[in-house]
């Protein structure tokens, strides 16, 4: 697909959402905060989005550092780009109602990889803006939270703002660091250098995720050696069966590891970062192969990973996890401990889910965290401005086909693996309707009508089967359809095992 | 909130990792996952397939059949290894009775680590040992 050119200029215009009072006020302008605000804009839900940035992306204006994302936009897919379930072959697309404003990223990629280079990725989302005609206040820092009577002030450098909600989508934007002695003295993973600096050098990194495979598989080529270190063995994301792990696209460095070609993975804890003479002195300990190890290197990098900017919200109660990394979380992506905070974009993964077999959500990544700002949207609406969204009913007869056909395809379910649920309801008077996508958690968690939740599951062989969780009389149960080799789940014996399992429950 | 410094300190406080080295505990903390639930929130759920094993660094939690509260779990303690270990749902819901910060292993990871860290099997072991103690004592 041709790239298409696009031009950027200065605005004469007077910056929108000047300091004010707000329904809602959206912090951010990188994939999270733009689809937030995109599915606020369809519900006719009014809100400002701030920005510290000059322009919108995001993380995408910067990283990955070496220019190719991990995750695929396939021109050529099963399913046609305008369709509704095109987006799970397209992981890096925002999502829209319009068909003119699907599919973005497919439409600026020269067609040589299916993984989006770091340019054709921020061209698509400065596209979406410009096509959706989104609004974003550019060059406005948060800089402080405080309580209000009815919601939040915030104060930024453009002046005080208040809102009844706002909506944190500052990413995982923040360079973090392990405690280490000495580990001052070396770039981050966001601070290294270009290709060509690290010629002929022996290259430690401090890491085996996968930024730190990101960085070894751009510099295997021009690096003498290149060591990883981090105290666990390397997961990878095809033996964990999710995005935790280390994306295939990388995997060379690791290739090289196993057949002994230069790169070395060692499993050993850093104690100590020395500047000497030719570069750097590594102190540290094996770990699942115990012994003392000191290690000289040309160049280092701490590929050590990120952190949320939360700024002033632990002073407020905001309960952290994950090493003080990311916030906790409800299902609805509110904090748990300052009610009326809600988070979006790549911060919403301190809302955890039920991990089941393991599987963390995917709110992570763009791919994942797009689905929440819909459902964060609707909530938000539902909860705290009088929104009454429509919910289609469906007959009986149309339930099994339905959920079957959800559970083969839609990119909600397929991108947030025991994340995110089709949720149908079952109420004599009412029939059954649809509520739409639905966190898991919530489903089987909290009280509800009669009710049957739809999700896509990947057990530890790594099958992906459907599931369903059954509410009846207020108790919820589980059943486990089965997977297919061609992921066909509309075959006559998952119709059989669904209906089963639903036994009289669509019986009005 | 506990950072990666005070998280290995509290590590080395549990008995389960009571026999590991500096190194290998950062090994435990590379490999876990922390998370943290609000009061009132299920961690286990009777009945429900794809457990995980998890490891309480903070708080207590209630173990709950059939609706009713059946004992309680507090720092140190460990739940989800049953159904990990059998392969089978949990028999009881596990809820955080206050705000509960738990290591998190998934089950398929499990074996790989009990066969790695024989001192922490052996740990936790002996922590079997005693709630089969107590339970044949209580009949």
């Amino acid at each position: 697909m041709a790239v298409r050119a696009h031009r950027r200029g200065p605005s004469t215009a007077a910056p929108p959402f000047p300091p004010g009072t707000y329904p809602v006020i959206v912090v951010g302008s990188g994939a999270g905060a733009l689809q937030v605000s995109y599915f606020l804009t369809r519900l006719g839900i009014k809100h400002a989005v701030l920005s510290a940035d000059d322009r919108p992306g995001g993380m995408f204006r910067n990283f990955p550092i070496y220019q190719r994302l991990n995750t695929w936009s396939k021109p050529h897919a099963p399913v046609a780009p305008d369709s509704h379930h095109y987006a799970w072959y397209d992981w890096n697309t925002l999502l829209a109602d319009d068909p003119a404003h699907q599919a973005l990223v497919p439409e600026f990629m020269k067609g040589d990889s299916y993984f989006p280079t770091r340019a054709e990725m921020d061209a698509s989302l400065t596209a979406f803006v410009a096509r959706t005609g989104l609004s974003v206040r550019y060059g406005c820092r948060w800089e402080g939270t405080a309580r209000t009577e009815d919601g939040f002030l915030l104060r930024t450098s453009d002046g005080e703002y208040r809102c009844r909600v706002p909506v944190f989508a500052v990413g995982m934007a923040e360079p973090w660091k392990p405690v280490i002695a000495g580990i001052e003295h070396v770039p981050h993973y966001a601070e290294a250098l270009p290709t060509e600096a690290y010629a002929g050098k022996r290259l430690l990194i401090l890491g085996k995720r996968t930024s730190a495979f990101e960085i070894a598989d751009a510099l295997l080529p021009v690096c003498r050696e290149i060591i990883l270190v981090s105290p666990r063995p390397t997961l990878l994301s095809i033996n964990s069966h999710s995005t935790a792990g280390v994306r295939a696209r990388y995997l060379l460095p690791y290739e090289d590891h196993i057949l002994g070609g230069g790169v070395f993975m060692l499993d050993a804890a850093t104690s100590l970062v020395e500047r000497t003479a030719r570069g750097f002195r590594i102190t540290a300990a094996g770990t699942t192969r115990p012994g003392s190890l000191v290690l000289d290197a040309d160049a280092v990098v701490a590929a050590t990973g990120w952190t949320s900017p939360l700024g002033d919200l632990r002073g407020l109660g905001l309960a952290t996890f994950a090493q003080d990394r990311l916030p906790a979380l409800t299902p609805f992506w509110e904090s748990t401990t300052v009610p009326g905070i809600f988070f979006a974009g790549a911060a919403g993964q301190g809302a955890i889910g039920l991990r089941k077999h393991g599987v963390p959500s995917n709110s992570g990544g763009l791919g994942g965290f797009r689905h929440n700002s819909r459902v964060l949207a609707r909530y938000l609406g539902e909860t705290y401005f009088g929104l009454a969204a429509a919910r289609p009913t469906l007959q009986p007869a149309e339930v099994v086909p339905y959920i079957l056909s959800e559970a083969s395809r839609a990119a909600e379910l397929w991108n947030q693996r025991s994340y995110l649920a089709r949720v149908l309801t079952v109420d004599r008077a009412r029939g059954i309707t649809d509520e739409g996508i639905l966190p898991l958690q919530h489903f089987v968690d909290a009280p509800g009508p009669d009710a049957v939740a739809a999700v896509l599951e990947t057990d530890q062989s790594g099958d992906h089967h459907p599931a369903v969780y059954i509410r009846r009389d207020g108790r919820v149960s589980e059943h486990v359809l089965p997977g297919d080799p061609l992921l066909n789940f509309e075959t006559e014996e998952h119709r059989r095992q669904l209906a089963a399992a639903l036994g009289d429950l669509l019986q009005l | 909130m506990p950072g990666r410094e005070e998280l290995l300190d509290a590590l080395a406080g549990l008995a389960l990792f009571a026999d590991l080295s500096r190194p290998r505990l950062e090994e435990v903390v590379h490999t876990f996952e922390e998370e943290v639930f609000a009061e009132g929130q299920r961690i286990l759920r009777q009945g429900f397939s794809g457990s995980n094993l998890y490891i309480i660094l903070e708080g207590d939690a209630g173990v709950v059949i059939d609706g009713v509260q059946r004992t309680t779990l507090g720092k140190g303690d460990f739940f989800g290894e049953i159904s990990v270990l059998l392969g089978e749902p949990p028999a009881a819901d596990v809820v955080a009775l206050r705000t509960l910060r738990c290591l998190v292993l998934p089950a398929t990871d499990v074996q790989a680590f009990l066969l790695g860290h024989p001192h922490v099997t052996f740990r936790m072991l002996q922590a079997e040992a005693r709630r089969l103690r107590s339970t044949t004592l209580w009949r």
